[in-house]
């Protein structure tokens, strides 16, 4: 707790600096976030994730310094966090997520076909017959009849035997469990593997091997089952003069997102396609 | 029909053949038959005989039949009982416990932290003798999926044994409150939990993993009591010298016949993750030397991505105590649609059949039939309705296999409406009783349905995805929970008590022939086990989600017990603030839940009744 504090209080002269810094009158304003501790690229306690970029670029825009909870984003997370008071913001989430209110999105990315490049797969659709002579690894998440869309778009196709499935719930005591996957393939254990693609994107420029990412077609299988998702932060619901200033924030910040996402290697479907995508 | 009706004049004195009579003329036999006259239920009947009034484990007996021979409580003066005193657990989650009575001291174990007390009851107002603290994991309450819920403990030999929610079995020595020994026996990181409670057998300690959620794979092992080395664990899903399937293992229906099919009702590797826990209660019986436990729902919940049977999920083992070697299987829920466990108690009792008497076992299913099972082969012999069911029309008796409705089936991106029951089944875990003097079941369960709509944007741990938005609600009749007496030779509902929300707490019986339950509002209830007709009531300070029982006190007098305090899988929407404005809370369940609010708060209190 000690040695928390002792961070947030040496971070203060860095942000204090910060171009649109108004903190000059203190209490300085805090910015409560809710983050998950181990789940680059996304987050983590050190404050390397993309989301943590984020955030504190958001809080520096509103002269405000970052405080975080951090609660691993399983089951119950919006209601243990945001919804319980802990924090205001989370950063990161689906805009279409009915548990919190969405700010205009930041960012919209899709699935990734993750192969090995030796392989020369050159997977581009679910449909590509090429699949059924395939080891494919997905993720499941195993309740609620959910799983992620390639799961459910491979059953449907009658790939189901070809499955691997990886859990996104995996070992928590190991660093960011969701990775899991794309080093799968990167070890051969799957030929490709579908994943949410700012995952792939930073493990696939930290692997030994060369990856290749392809955005999955369709981007929506029908009868309705999205690839492609929009993502924003969240605020609770009726907060809406909070979700104004965060929405302004994130227009007056577009250019350095943009930045922060392409140096994480974020494949986007938005104009800015990730260096890792285009290959 | 003729056959029942013949069958039913053969076992009862006076009886109708039209079914309204019938139901009436049941009820007036019931009223009006001397005691002895009412046929004895031969396996229960010895297990009540030499009553000491004590109760060592959740289900009293092996046979799990709850049923109490103390009979100073009957329904001439129940509707005097008194609470005696009462005791705060100082945890406020759903308390799913039966308190266990042995000589004159009462054993209570909390949910997570999994605090087990030991109350005095030779003194006056029972004083705690001691606590044991086991502190499990903390984290160990984010992985349980329905709350963090604890089904009780065992007593044997001198020793206290349970689980914690963090996957340890403990056991503790009831003289000192010390902890004797402690065995971890699955990983919290992994998704694994335990939250059912031990049966003592023969020297070992059976217990069964949580988890059908996470996608563990399912387990029940066996501890040494002595010193909790882990003498064996069978998988229900994979190979078969994983699941204890060897030369003894001799299934009744083709279905569960072969080698591996543990493996081979799977996609490639999807055993691995496939589920089958075993969260409910174990039953044994010593003539045969077997055990009887469910297996629960197959993972991932999607059935899309599991085509195949998905062995051994979803349905009820028989195993040799001794080794685990599986002697029968039987599934409930082939290729499981709808997290339709196996878990549900198995209930053990010979009954009059057919001519003669058979060994079963009464299993009121999640799927919403009531079976009735050869415990000694596994043939199912009935599986009737014992509600509104619309997602299927029947067990085949001859193949074993449910027919399911394939309208009704959930299928990604599909909207099916108007499923019955919805997924906690038309009973989950609360335990049935059996009274062996009505031959009746006395059966606490749910009528819910469920719709599966388009589809809800989700995320979990930075992966968005979408999933079927499920709701549950009130099934025909408004009612969402029923309490009622199940005649297994008729194969009949005799009598029904309609309830606001589910009945999710345990049965008890008496010899009085009062039964007793709890509501989720938190009113304590007794009723004429014969009838339904109610005798007395007892508001709690929360919803009642515990196991009743009785007990006969150090002073010789009849003492009935049950822990108030709301939660479970039911109830989480009040135990875990769960947001009644997302009806998609807790798998659905909070949807028909969210006046449940309205009615109680939070609670964990121990009450104990007595007559005056």
């Amino acid at each position: 707790m000690n040695a928390r504090r002792l961070a947030l209080l040496a971070l203060l002269p860095l942000a204090a600096l910060g171009p649109d810094a108004r903190g000059a009158a203190p209490p300085r304003r805090v910015l409560r976030v809710c983050a998950d501790p181990n789940n680059l690229p996304f987050s983590n306690a050190n404050r390397e994730g993309l989301e943590n970029r984020i955030a504190e670029l958001v809080a520096r825009d509103l002269g405000a310094e970052v405080r975080y909870t951090w609660w691993a984003q399983h089951r119950g997370f919006f209601r243990n966090t945001l919804n319980a008071g802990l924090c205001d913001l989370v950063p990161g989430m689906p805009s279409s997520l009915e548990r919190a209110w969405a700010t205009r999105p930041y960012y919209r990315s899709s699935y990734v076909f993750v192969t090995r490049r030796d392989r020369g797969l050159r997977i581009r659709s679910f449909d590509d017959t090429v699949l059924q002579r395939l080891r494919i690894g997905v993720q499941l998440v195993g309740d609620d009849y959910a799983n992620p869309p390639p799961a459910h778009a491979l059953a449907r196709r009658g790939l189901a035997a070809n499955v691997s499935g990886y859990r996104v719930l995996d070992d928590y005591r190991r660093p960011n469990p969701p990775a899991h996957i794309v080093d799968a393939v990167a070890r051969g254990e799957v030929d490709v593997a579908v994943v949410w693609g700012p995952l792939a994107g930073y493990f696939a420029r930290r692997s030994r091997v060369a990856l290749d990412l392809v955005a999955v077609r369709p981007q929506v299988d029908v009868p309705f089952l999205p690839f492609v998702f929009d993502i924003s932060m969240g605020v609770r619901r009726g907060d809406t003069a909070f979700r104004a200033e965060i929405d302004s924030a994130l227009v007056r910040r577009r250019a350095e997102i943009a930045r922060i996402l392409d140096e994480f290697g974020v494949p986007r479907l938005d104009g800015r396609v990730g260096s890792e995508a285009r290959r | 029909m003729v056959r029942r009706c013949t069958l039913a004049v053969l076992l009862v004195a006076v009886i109708g053949c039209q079914p309204g009579a019938e139901r009436e003329a049941r009820r007036v036999a019931a009223d009006t038959a001397p005691r002895a006259a009412i046929m004895p239920d031969t396996a229960a009947a010895r297990a009540a005989a030499g009553d000491d009034g004590q109760w060592v484990r959740s289900g009293r007996d092996y046979a799990a039949t709850r049923y109490s021979s103390l009979d100073q409580i009957d329904v001439s003066n129940a509707g005097r009982l008194q609470l005696a005193w009462s005791f705060s657990t100082g945890v406020d989650r759903g308390q799913e416990a039966a308190p266990i009575v042995v000589g004159g001291t009462m054993y209570v174990v909390t949910p997570y932290p999994n605090v087990l007390y030991a109350l005095d009851l030779t003194r006056e107002g029972a004083p705690l003798k001691w606590k044991y603290e086991p502190r499990p994991a903390a984290a160990a309450q984010g992985v349980a999926c329905c709350d963090v819920v604890n089904r009780g403990a065992a007593y044997a030999d001198g020793r206290v044994f349970f689980n914690t929610l963090d996957a340890s079995t403990v056991a503790v020595d009831t003289a000192t409150g010390r902890q004797l020994w402690r065995t971890r026996l699955g990983d919290i990181n992994r998704g694994e939990t335990m939250t059912m409670a031990p049966l003592v057998v023969k020297g070992k300690v059976l217990v069964g993993v949580s988890g059908g959620e996470y996608g563990v794979r399912g387990w029940v092992a066996a501890l040494d009591a002595a010193t909790g080395k882990v003498a064996w664990r069978a998988y229900n899903t994979g190979p078969d010298a994983d699941v204890g399937i060897g030369e003894r293992f001799k299934p009744h229906y083709a279905m569960d016949q072969g080698t591996d099919l543990g493996v081979k009702s799977w996609p490639p590797d999807m055993w691995r993750t496939g589920g089958g826990a075993v969260w409910g209660f174990i039953s044994y019986d010593p003539e045969l030397d077997l055990i009887y436990h469910g297996t629960g729902n197959p993972g991932p919940w999607n059935p899309e991505l599991r085509p195949g049977d998905n062995k051994w999920t979803g349905g009820i083992f028989a195993r040799d105590p001794d080794d685990g070697a599986a002697v029968w299987f039987y599934q409930t829920s082939p290729h499981d649609l709808y997290d339709h466990d196996g878990i549900n108690e198995s209930i053990l009792v010979d009954l009059p059949w057919q001519g003669s008497i058979r060994k079963v076992l009464l299993h009121p299913g999640r799927t919403g039939f009531m079976y009735v099972i050869d415990r000694t082969s596994g043939e199912v012999l009935a599986a009737d309705t014992f509600g509104f069911v619309n997602s299927a029309t029947g067990v085949d008796l001859e193949t074993g296999r449910i027919a399911m409705v394939p309208t009704k089936e959930p299928v990604t991106g599909r909207v099916v409406n108007g499923i019955c029951p919805a997924s906690p089944g038309m009973k989950d875990w609360q335990p049935a009783a059996w009274s062996p003097r009505l031959r009746l079941l006395l059966v606490p369960h749910q009528n819910l349905c469920m719709d599966h709509e388009g589809l809800e944007a989700n995320y979990i741990a930075g992966t968005p995805y979408v999933g079927a938005n499920v709701k549950y609600y009130a099934g025909p009749g408004g009612h969402r929970g029923e309490f009622m007496a199940w005649d297994p030779v008729a194969r009949r509902k005799v009598w029904s008590i309609r309830e606001r929300f589910p009945v999710w707490s345990g049965a008890l019986v008496t010899a009085g022939d009062v039964a007793f339950y709890g509501t989720m509002e938190g009113w304590f209830k007794a009723v004429d086990a014969r009838s339904g007709r109610e005798l007395w009531k007892f508001r709690t300070g929360s919803g009642i989600i515990g196991q009743p029982v009785s007990y006969r006190g150090p002073d010789g007098r009849q003492y009935v017990a049950v822990l108030s305090g709301v939660g479970g899988w039911a109830g989480a929407i009040v135990s875990g603030d769960l947001d009644p404005r997302d009806s998609t809370a807790g798998g659905g369940f909070a949807n028909a839940m969210r006046d449940l609010p309205d009615h109680t708060t939070k609670g964990g209190t121990l009450y104990v009744f007595a007559l005056p």
